[in-house]
């Protein structure tokens, strides 16, 4: 499989504190890849690195070949990667379509002056993306019944649900998902274990995600890269990396003696 | 009875004026987080370059003001590009200090090319007073209303359907998930202040046309607190019943209270209603709460 995503020799500091040190790690298309690490390990730093909310100190991010390191965020998101939060970040003034609409905001060709008046060309887009996203996305994450109520009337899992369809609209290569299931019950742990495989096998959309729930990360990724202290410790299979014992005493701790 | 419709009416008509200026505030403070204590010397600035367009330059009113609006959104991105955008991410208590530097400044910049003597705007509404009932308005505080609610209410169209508007509102709500939808939020913050300083230079205009103009003409701009704070900070709607109510307000406290008093209740009524408002609702009548969720 080609490699859609690489992180290459990636260092990251805030001030003398080191978050990141020198991480590698290649991710290929297609795939499930999955970034463990107890609290502290830098796994969201790494998101960040890759999406262009931080800047590296040292090293490159490379997607689909090309060095994106001095890209900015948004840049990066028009390329292809998409990216939901572990804080739910959904407008919590509008409506579910609403907020999936804004995702699809960079795709929309018409310009301000036509934009703003809402005529021809901008009135004919936006109704071919409506039926995009009701087709694509609001049928395909089962949230037909909830599509025009206000996103702060949701429940948490539901949240979850929008933000990650918002991520969708983008038409995104590679998503990043920061704890998609993190606080969920198991019915909506197993739904959005569901639909993040979905997404993979019928999109073909790359995942790169964080998560504390082993059990998920371990039914549904391909691969898994564990950090501890902005080191990587070890990547592989979820079986191999199970097994490793530096992963053993990261999690469990070292007996002593 | 008279009186006090007289006095509704008339306050009504300047709390438009002041929602125009204060909206000016509040484009800014939503989409960057930055208090912009300049707002009021934007104002001036404004109506002294509509002054010298149409006084010096001899154009008329309607060449006037598409150009002062020109004028000012270049001032704004100007101030934007080359001094806030150094400052991201320096805590917010520095920021407030530029931009109180920045009112200085401006100040001082107004005095030098203008001085501090009084000038008058040329004619721009009708003289003939406006007679409601037994209601006597003021042609000037009239048209200027009509002037500035058609201005405020053309930003809150942009805001509500415009895609400029939609991502402006997307980048006040939350800049990471802005960026991460491919929102240039850097770009977002410099429209911000281009809008933001067009609708203070407006209002300045509609200040100067009924009172003229003076490089201490922008003093009017700390009316704007009160108000904004009132309707919370980031509410464009708020902003709008904010200046009604310190309009009214003022108004009736000048009208009743002020002769017992010597004067000055009409300027300090607004801010008791402020105190007394925020002791009930902290964050404004229409603000964002904010929750942090960790």
């Amino acid at each position: 499989m080609p490699k859609i995503l690489s992180i290459d020799g990636v260092s990251l500091a805030f001030g003398g504190l080191e978050v990141l040190s020198d991480i590698s790690f290649d991710v290929n298309e297609g795939e499930i890849f999955a970034i463990i690490g107890p609290n502290g390990a830098g796994k969201t730093s790494t998101l960040n690195i890759i999406n262009g909310f931080y800047r590296p100190k040292k090293g490159k991010v490379f997607f689909q070949g090309t060095d994106i390191t001095h890209l900015q965020a948004d840049k990066r998101a028009a390329l292809g990667l998409g990216r939901t939060f572990q804080n739910i970040a959904l407008y919590h003034g509008m409506s579910v379509l609403d907020n999936i609409k804004l995702g699809a905001h960079s795709h929309l060709k018409t310009g301000l002056i036509s934009g703003l008046w809402y005529w021809g060309a901008a009135h004919k887009e936006e109704m071919a993306l409506r039926k995009e996203i009701e087709k694509d996305i609001i049928d395909f994450l089962e949230i037909e019944s909830i599509r025009n109520q206000s996103v702060s009337t949701l429940a948490y899992g539901l949240q979850k649900r929008v933000e990650l369809a918002r991520a969708l609209a983008m038409r995104p290569k590679v998503l990043l998902m920061d704890e998609p299931v993190a606080g969920m019950n198991a019915e909506e742990t197993e739904d959005m274990a569901r639909f993040i495989l979905d997404i993979k096998e019928e999109r073909n959309i790359t995942i790169v995600l964080i998560e504390h729930d082993m059990k998920m990360i371990m039914d549904i990724s391909d691969r898994v890269l564990v950090l501890n202290f902005g080191y990587k410790l070890t990547q592989g299979s979820p079986r191999e990396v199970q097994k490793h014992p530096d992963v053993i005493k990261a999690y469990l701790g070292q007996k002593k003696g | 009875m008279d009186i006090f419709l007289q006095l509704i009416a008339s306050g009504l008509l300047v709390g438009g004026i002041y929602a125009l200026i204060a909206l000016g505030f509040v484009l800014i403070y939503k989409a960057t987080n930055i208090i912009n204590f300049a707002t009021g010397e934007f104002m001036m600035i404004g109506a002294y370059i509509f002054y010298s367009l149409t006084v010096y330059l001899k154009l008329s009113p309607y060449a006037g003001f598409p150009l002062v609006i020109v004028c000012a959104a270049l001032l704004g991105t100007l101030v934007e590009r080359l001094i806030l955008r150094h400052m991201l991410g320096q805590p917010n208590i520095s920021i407030i200090m530029v931009t109180i530097g920045l009112s200085s400044i401006l100040l001082g910049i107004a005095e030098i090319i203008w001085g501090s003597d009084f000038r008058s705007l040329p004619p721009l509404f009708p003289r003939k007073p406006i007679i409601i009932g037994e209601v006597v308005l003021r042609s000037n505080l009239f048209y200027g209303f009509l002037m500035a609610i058609a201005v405020v209410v053309i930003f809150m169209l942009l805001f509500k359907y415009a895609k400029i508007g939609v991502a402006m509102r997307a980048t006040a709500n939350d800049q990471m998930a802005a960026f991460s939808m491919g929102i240039n939020v850097k770009t977002m913050f410099t429209i911000s202040w281009a809008f933001g300083t067009i609708a203070a230079s407006l209002g300045g205009i509609i200040i100067g046309n009924i009172g003229g103009v003076q490089p201490t003409l922008g003093h009017i701009g700390l009316k704007i607190f009160p108000i904004v704070i009132l309707g919370g900070l980031d509410s464009v709607g708020g902003a709008v019943l904010g200046g009604f109510i310190v309009g009214i307000v003022e108004n009736l406290a000048g009208g009743y209270l002020d002769p017992y008093f010597h004067g000055g209740v009409k300027d300090l009524a607004p801010f008791v209603v402020l105190i007394l408002i925020l002791l009930i609702k902290p964050y404004g009548l229409f603000g964002t709460k904010e929750i942090e969720r960790l």
